[in-house]
């Protein structure tokens, strides 16, 4: 037989099918234009799962100081991890769907980025409209600045020295003195390595503790400029006084001083082996105060912590008053959804959140501190005076790459330490894709 | 039933909607994403042609020369070993275990069943070195050998990543090769035994010919499946150290999702596809000519 279909029902297959065929071509063509800024439903705040004191500040913040604006437009947290957190912001910004507040992405390439396209809120007149500009520590706001192509677009939610935490137990027990020079520094854990005491802990699997070392050598010897000069192009990383810096990090490593299997190490487990004893000194910054000021992770308690600056480099251009600082992974927020519900969250985290990170979780931020608190430890107090008194700050290896760069700085770290990388290979390697973008 | 098809309409009817969905959701991206091989940008600040710099791009770049080796080399060698243990097994199966095979069976098919990122872990936390000594070091140990950082050089992680998917997957193949095995006749063996052929002649005259068609199936599957291998490398080294243990498919993804170089990246998925297929269609030739002599 012949297949026939009554006309009728002929037609309404064809507009069946080709409504089927355009629907479906709708749902793969959509994802630019996301329309007009429609007013948020919630305070949605995209963070990272490592960082766990933002959320836990800003729930609490929802129940007591900001309850008017949690009421308002009530407080929504949701995590990624950090390794994929760029790509999700990517992926969010393409669809027009930024999330109120925001992560800022891991290389600050990626804020600018977006600001460029609008997508980002420019927070100074922002602040300056709400009248809570003044709550923000001017440090913290040059920082951002310096960061951010001199524009305040994220909320400095942390304010970050960095330096070497040691262990006062073990540089008494073994007659080191804290140690004033990059020379004195290798020569103590060459030392420490001789009486079996692991010098450093650090996390190769997160690879930016080592390539910090590489940097903060960099500013000592070469002056606070020196990876500026870099991103501008008037250095290359493989230049020899820069090949310098790679070199001395490298030959930490060789020598062993980092500890079995540095590659494998993650954050938590380098934090663990310092606060249990098993190694002197950890490179971190002033964030570590949380984990440092717990007395469950701390095994070797807060008073046996010290900090000292990053040391000197003998006939250097940088100074150790020069403190590699940081906003920590900065939160951003849309442009589209910055309103008066927004505005009122805004403020009261401006005006309330330095406080509470102080008094529950012994956090430095880059709020003003307005009630008075009482500092958990004396090291705790150590930063903050350091903080405070600082004169001059610098930034990280990475701070003025590319995503890209970032990245292959940070994964290739270990192996330079471990030796499967010559320290000429390693900046050629991040010089290389430096250049690519 | 030749009239019904025959009828134009009759085809276009039965073959219609199949072919719709499968346009949609396989030509069209494909298409597509060749359209973004041809372009620079990524989804913030909108795309923009730029003709064929990403495919002279490709040929320069050092990194999809490595990622290509590792691809080749880690197909290579993981078909070999899942092919050859899963043949020697499905050999075991039959001749050695015959009907006593099914609890073995069921042992060494039991990792296919794992999630890749599950065996990942566990191989991670068998060959680690820090912060606890792992099962294989603490064995190494014992017999007075330093503890070997295996994750810390690209050399030894390609054996462990190479270990892991032989021991993850040599189960399925075996399986699918005791089903070739089984196929053949008893006449066929005891009429070769009679002949004289015992052993490995028995094996290389009479079993491998005959089970010829679906040891080539098992290496079609094979090496598509490792040229495309992801997910038990980004669950066991993450293609480090450095970029010591990425394929083309990491690489891949990095550049797109991670540096959203999404034209670059659509172009190193269109080398992928070309390599698939060119192996794909080496392999098929092989497995015609030697079926048409066998």
């Amino acid at each position: 037989m012949s297949l026939r279909m009554p006309r009728g029902r002929r037609t309404r297959l064809s507009l069946f099918t080709a409504g089927t065929a355009s629907l479906a071509l709708l749902a793969t063509a959509c994802g630019g234009s996301g329309g007009s800024s429609a007013a948020p439903d919630n305070f949605n705040y995209l963070s990272v799962t490592e960082n766990t004191t933002v959320k836990t500040a800003l729930t609490t913040l929802s129940k007591g100081a900001c309850k008017p604006a949690n009421d308002a437009l009530p407080l929504k947290v949701e995590t990624v991890p950090q390794a994929s957190l760029d790509q999700k912001l990517q992926l969010l910004a393409g669809q027009n769907a930024l999330p109120v507040q925001f992560a800022a992405g891991n290389a600050p390439a990626l804020t600018q980025q977006l600001a460029k396209s609008g997508k980002v809120a420019d927070l100074e007149p922002k602040l300056k409209e709400l009248g809570v500009l003044d709550q923000l520590e001017p440090a913290a706001v040059s920082t951002i600045k310096a960061l951010y192509g001199g524009k305040l677009e994220v909320l400095p939610y942390e304010y970050n020295i960095e330096g070497i935490f040691y262990n006062k137990k073990i540089f008494a027990d073994n007659g080191l003195a804290v140690p004033g020079t990059w020379d004195e520094l290798v020569s103590a854990a060459a030392k420490l390595e001789s009486k079996d005491v692991q010098p450093f802990s650090a996390s190769g699997q997160q690879g930016w503790p080592l390539t910090r070392l590489i940097s903060d050598y960099l500013f000592r010897s070469l002056g606070p400029d020196a990876l500026r000069k870099v991103a501008d192009g008037q250095a290359k990383l493989t230049d020899p006084e820069y090949v310098k810096a790679a070199d001395e990090v490298a030959a930490l490593g060789k020598k062993g001083y980092f500890g079995k299997g540095v590659g494998s190490i993650d954050y938590d487990t380098a934090m663990n082996q310092f606060l249990s004893g098993k190694a002197a000194m950890f490179y971190m910054g002033s964030w570590a105060l949380a984990n440092i000021s717990d007395a469950e992770q701390n095994k070797v308690g807060a008073a046996n912590v010290g900090f000292m600056p990053f040391p000197a480099v003998a006939g250097g251009k940088g100074s150790v008053d020069q403190y590699p600082s940081n906003v920590g992974l900065g939160i951003a927020l849309a442009a589209k959804s910055f309103d008066e519900k927004t505005g009122a969250w805004v403020s009261c985290i401006t005006e309330n959140y330095g406080a509470t990170a102080l008094k529950d979780h012994g956090t430095i931020t880059g709020f003003k501190v307005n009630t008075e608190v009482k500092d958990a430890n004396a090291v705790t107090t150590q930063v903050r005076d350091t903080v405070s008194s600082s004169r001059q700050n610098v930034l990280w290896f990475e701070a003025l790459f590319s995503t890209k760069a970032t990245t292959i700085s940070q994964t290739n770290a270990a192996s330079l330490v471990s030796g499967s990388m010559s320290p000429q290979q390693f900046m050629q390697t991040v010089q290389d894709a430096l250049a690519a973008q | 039933m030749h009239r019904v098809l025959g009828d134009r309409r009759a085809i276009a009817l039965l073959l219609g909607p199949a072919l719709l969905v499968y346009s949609l959701i396989m030509l069209v991206p494909m298409v597509w994403s060749l359209g973004y091989s041809f372009t620079k940008g990524n989804t913030i600040d909108g795309f923009t042609g730029n003709g064929v710099a990403n495919f002279s791009r490709l040929f320069d770049d050092p990194a999809v020369r490595d990622a290509l080796w590792f691809t080749l080399k880690y197909a290579v060698i993981v078909t070999a070993g899942q092919v050859v243990a899963g043949y020697l097994l499905a050999l075991l199966y039959v001749f050695f275990l015959r009907r006593a095979s099914a609890l073995i069976r069921t042992l060494v098919f039991f990792p296919v069943v794992l999630p890749t990122v599950a065996v990942g872990l566990l191989f991670q936390k068998f060959f680690q070195v820090a912060p606890q000594t792992g099962p294989v070091n603490s064995l190494l140990n014992a017999v007075g050998i330093d503890s070997i950082d295996f994750f810390g050089s690209s050399g030894s992680a390609f054996w462990v990543l190479v270990a892991m998917d032989i021991w993850r997957s040599m189960g399925f193949y075996a399986v699918l090769l005791f089903a070739g095995l089984v196929d053949i006749p008893d006449e066929v063996l005891e009429s070769a035994r009679l002949d004289g052929a015992t052993g490995l002649r028995l094996v290389r005259h009479i079993v491998v010919p005959l089970s010829l068609p679906v040891l080539m199936s098992s290496l079609i599957f094979s090496i598509n499946g490792t040229l495309k291998a992801f997910d038990s490398i980004v669950a066991l080294t993450n293609g480090g150290p450095g970029n010591g243990t990425t394929p083309l498919t990491l690489y891949m993804f990095q550049t797109s999702f991670t540096y959203s170089d999404y034209g670059y990246g659509s172009t190193i998925a269109l080398l992928l596809t070309v390599v698939s297929l060119l192996v794909s269609l080496v392999v098929y030739r092989v497995s015609r000519r030697d079926l048409t002599e066998g």
